[in-house]
């Protein structure tokens, strides 16, 4: 069952159309949300007037920051205390910071007239000057802050040596744009207070319900266990659904002010301007670099588009960007020092393989870089400077979102010969070498990276069987879609023996079980599937003490298969799980002397993270007349340490790699001069489409199973993306045959036509270059 | 022809109108606004919560239903323009609890993941046999383009449509 590619579990709803996501849920009585928001990107809040809006018909209400008396929304993972005065209000009080943010709410008692009576809630607001660029000085913030709201400094070994002692110093400065995660479904949100009760249950959670409960129970002042976060499907995640936004608090607040339910479904202008954008980072990086193209030390310094809040994220991309970025390599000595700037855009947080998309994206461009001072093929720069296996587990004294950063194993060697081998890496080079005598503009570029999964500290699943023999599996862990149901099936059935369609997967609800930590940094299949093992496993040993008394045997003689025990080597002794569960009622259990209920904990509980690793291979080719880049194929090759379902691991890594092509080629926020977002639309912010999708073929090897969990596996959600932008730059490169042409993502048609000519003028103004 | 200006529809609205819809083969009496997108009385006034809205504004398929057979995005055509003509859902498709072949291709193909551009994959991709454009992968990317999925199951999408033609071919 483990290592199988079985068929998804969870498709049928999706299928039929009878899925439940948060927008396709409703209360009766319910009213209708809408945010009055910023349509300026920096100012003075003067006043609001919600008269005009009141007097349309169906109009429950006009509220705005004075009527509310909630707190800023706090932070959910690594947090420094001097990032507080930046939080984000839930309505703007004073000042509105970006285009986008709320400033006030409607309700009514119809979406189409809450959306109608918003547009004449008046706003008066004095304008400031915008600050749009992380590079520019620091500006004010406040009164007693300025922009600059972390600066992150990090590091080992004496870079000083290192560079003093350096015969090469390659040094370069790199961009990565800004994009984001958009999952198809919006966000949404229906919260529901009961009066008497004084309870409140919301709908449409995803990714960390548990977390989020004690951020608006805080926020509201209710005791964690009376708000209950009910996850529905949801529509995508990459890191941007799920958390705490002004909206989710928004709905709560409402619903107990109104006493009754409240729904608020965000629409696609909206989504592009309020939930979080990410990347967006500047990297002047340089190493240091001996004849033999060894990397003594690495020195970056960078700078990142914070946006105009910092939300529940705090630190955790500027500190995974910081301690990811040496990624495969010893580098002996390193230091980094990371600005996190606040400006009056969208505010960020993270995106699918956050940080390592951009530390990646500065890395291996500067190991093209000391490849191409040295006059050296970038694979081999690649190999002389790997971590060797001999060294796994590799301890760089780093932390990593507050776990020691210790690789857990690894060969990267091995994996770069099996992806040389498989996908004939030799031969795609002449065959690219072929075209571009002919005058194509084809070429094929290469970017290795480690990823980190499988975040503790811990997860809890809690598995029950009923009289018939069906099996609940309950945890907190949350849903994005991923195949999340599946995997978690697939080690259930094969612990106990049992048949896939016998298991039910609960998840994402806080009522169900009491502690959580969600879906996020590829963590489920390591964290959840752990905890189901070892629950299972609880659950086996119950099974087959009570069938030893109930068989009058010993349990050392019983098995488990088919969903029944028997007895060694006797067939027909048979007693199912679903007879185990009945003479365990708990008005039957005494009677064998046993506790009552076929249930089962299980917890897995780690303090490292688990780092799995791939190569990323990007063949494109650029049109001489337009300069679109088109990738031609992307080739990935990902150790994951073991695949409980390589269908899915392929799934996910063939969407990130999209996602990755996406950043490279195709998606930015764009602001204008003004500080007006240019890309609110999918006509303008260009998500990859079927047209834009190159085949992707992927290896996935288990060389390297980690010794942290139980089941060896390692996570697969962000391995597909991680290092996309860097070997789609460098497939560029060699098409238009430049070396370091691209310094910056996306590569718009513009872009690569500039580089295009460059690279004529430097062939023909070469001195006998003919 | 000869100077004769075709009576224009009456005007209706802008208050809430009696409308009949015929959804799935069943007539479906509402009261809508006339500025009620289609994809709005399916999903806010009838129930039919299968047809997603991604976009609202005609640029991500999600919505994709057919009327009279054709594609539609029912977040760009009104429901009221909608009366008299025949309008088939997501949960129009499978009759009888059978699933539809595409439904079991997408399972069998692994070509979605959240699910929630499915509805609309699916209603494109059955309606683009039926047109025929779906002869070679060349068409199927052109074809199929307007459907957006963000998990990028483009390439198993693919496949779950070559499936579909080939068997349909074979028979």
């Amino acid at each position: 069952m483990i290592g199988k590619p079985l068929r998804r579990v969870e498709d049928l709803p999706l299928l039929l159309g009878t899925g439940r996501f948060a927008a396709d849920i409703s209360l009766p009585g319910q009213a209708h949300l809408r945010v009055v928001r910023s349509p300026v990107p920096h100012g003075m809040l003067r006043g609001v007037d919600g008269r005009k809006a009141l007097s349309m018909p169906g109009v429950i209400g006009v509220w705005s920051a004075a009527d509310l008396d909630l707190g800023p929304i706090g932070f959910r993972m690594v947090a420094f205390p001097g990032m507080l005065p930046y939080r984000q209000p839930v309505l703007a009080a004073e000042r509105v910071r970006y285009v986008g943010e709320p400033v006030a709410i409607v309700l009514a008692d119809d979406p189409y007239r809450a959306e109608d009576a918003a547009d004449l809630v008046e706003l008066d607001i004095e304008s400031l000057p915008p600050v749009l660029d992380q590079l520019q000085e620091p500006a004010q913030f406040d009164d007693q802050n300025d922009t600059e709201a972390l600066l992150h400094e990090d590091g080992y070994g004496d870079v000083g040596a290192a560079f003093a002692a350096a015969p090469h110093v390659v040094e370069l400065t790199v961009t990565v744009g800004r994009h984001t995660g958009v999952p198809l479904e919006c966000r949404g949100a229906l919260a529901d207070y009961r009066p008497g009760a004084g309870t409140l249950d919301f709908y449409g959670a995803a990714k960390v319900p548990h977390q989020n409960r004690l951020l608006l129970a805080g926020l509201l002042g209710l005791p964690p266990q009376l708000v209950v976060l009910r996850e529905a499907h949801v529509g995508g995640g990459f890191g941007v659904r799920g958390e705490v936004y002004p909206e989710d608090v928004l709905v709560c607040w409402a619903s107990r002010l109104l006493g009754r339910p409240v729904k608020w479904i965000e629409d696609r202008n909206e989504h592009l301007l309020a939930a979080n954008h990410s990347r967006d980072q500047v990297h002047r990086i340089r190493a240091a670099v001996l004849a033999d193209g060894y990397i003594t030390a690495i020195d970056d310094e960078f700078w990142l588009d914070q946006g105009a809040y910092v939300r529940t994220h705090a630190a955790a991309v500027p500190t995974l960007t910081a301690s990811m970025l040496p990624g495969p390599y010893q580098i002996p000595a390193y230091r980094v020092r990371g600005h996190v700037r606040l400006t009056n855009k969208t505010p960020a947080g993270t995106y699918r393989a956050p940080g390592r998309y951009e530390g990646t994206f500065a890395r291996e461009r500067l190991i093209d870089a000391v490849a191409s001072s040295l006059g050296k093929p970038a694979m081999e720069i690649r190999l002389s400077n790997f971590i060797s296996p001999d060294q796994m587990p590799y301890a760089r004294p780093m932390s990593a979102l507050g776990t020691d950063l210790e690789y857990d194993s690894g060969d990267y060697a091995l994996l770069v010969g099996k992806a040389q081998a498989r996908f004939g890496l030799a031969e795609l080079e002449h065959g690219l070498a072929a075209r571009r005598a002919l005058g194509e503009a084809v070429g094929m570029g290469c970017a290795f990276f480690v990823e980190k999964s499988g975040l503790g500290p811990y997860e809890a699943v809690r598995i029950s069987v009923d009289q018939s023999g069906h099996i609940d599996i309950i945890t907190g862990a949350g849903s994005m879609g991923q195949g999340f149901e599946t995997v978690i099936t697939q080690i259930c059935a094969q612990e106990l023996g049992v048949r896939p369609e016998t298991i039910r997967v609960l998840h994402g609800q806080t009522d169900q079980i009491e502690h959580a930590m969600g879906a996020f940094a590829s963590r489920l299949t390591v964290m959840a599937g752990s905890a189901t093992l070892i629950a299972a496993q609880a659950l086996r040993e119950k099974a087959l003490a009570a069938a030893a008394r109930m068989l009058e045997a010993s349990p050392r003689d019983l098995e488990l298969s088919d969903g029944a025990v028997r007895v060694a080597g006797d067939p027909d002794t048979g007693i199912s799980l679903a007879q185990i569960s009945e003479a365990l009622r708990p008005d039957q259990a005494a009677r064998w002397g046993l506790e009552p209920s076929l249930t089962a904990d299980g917890w897995h509980t780690t303090d490292h993270m688990c780092y799995p690793y791939g190569l990323h291979i990007a063949v494109v080719r650029v049109d001489a007349g337009t300069g679109q880049v088109i990738a031609e194929r992307l080739l990935v090759a990902y150790d994951v340490g073991r695949a409980v379902n390589p269908m899915l691991v392929e799934g996910q890594i063939v969407g990130g790699a999209a996602q990755g092509l996406g950043g490279a080629l195709l998606e930015e926020f764009r602001y204008d001069d003004a500080g007006h977002p240019q890309c609110t639309t999918f006509m303008d912010y260009l998500l990859p489409t079927r047209a834009e999708m190159p085949p992707v073929d992927v290896l996935i090897t288990e060389d390297a199973p980690s010794p942290r969990n139980p089941l060896g596996v390692k996570g697969a959600g962000e391995g597909g993306t991680t290092a996309m932008g860097a070997a789609i730059a460098a497939a560029i490169d060699a098409a238009l045959g430049v070396p370091l042409g691209v310094k910056e993502l996306p590569v718009h048609p513009e872009a690569a036509l500039r580089l295009a000519k460059a690279a004529r003028r430097e062939s023909t103004s070469e001195p006998g270059g003919a | 022809m000869d100077g004769e200006i075709a009576a224009l529809p009456a005007e209706r609205g802008p208050s809430a109108q009696a409308v009949t819809l015929t959804i799935n083969g069943e007539p479906r009496p509402l009261r809508i606004e006339p500025r009620v997108s289609l994809l709005d009385a399916l999903r806010e006034h009838l129930g039919l919560t299968g047809s997603k809205k991604g976009c609202d504004q005609g640029t991500c398929g999600a919505c994709t239903v057919w009327v009279d057979g054709r594609r539609a995005l029912a977040c760009l055509t009104l429901a009221v323009t909608c009366e008299g003509h025949e309008v088939t859902t997501i949960e129009g498709l499978s009759a009888g609890g059978e699933l539809h072949p595409m439904q079991a291709a997408f399972i069998d193909k692994d070509a979605f993941q959240c699910g929630y551009c499915t509805p609309g994959q699916i209603m494109s991709a059955v309606a683009l046999l039926d047109e025929g454009h779906a002869a070679d992968d060349g068409q199927i990317r052109e074809w199929m383009s307007g459907n957006i999925c963000r998990c990028a199951a483009y390439p198993n999408i693919r496949a779950a449509i070559r499936a579909v033609r080939d068997a349909a071919g074979g028979e």
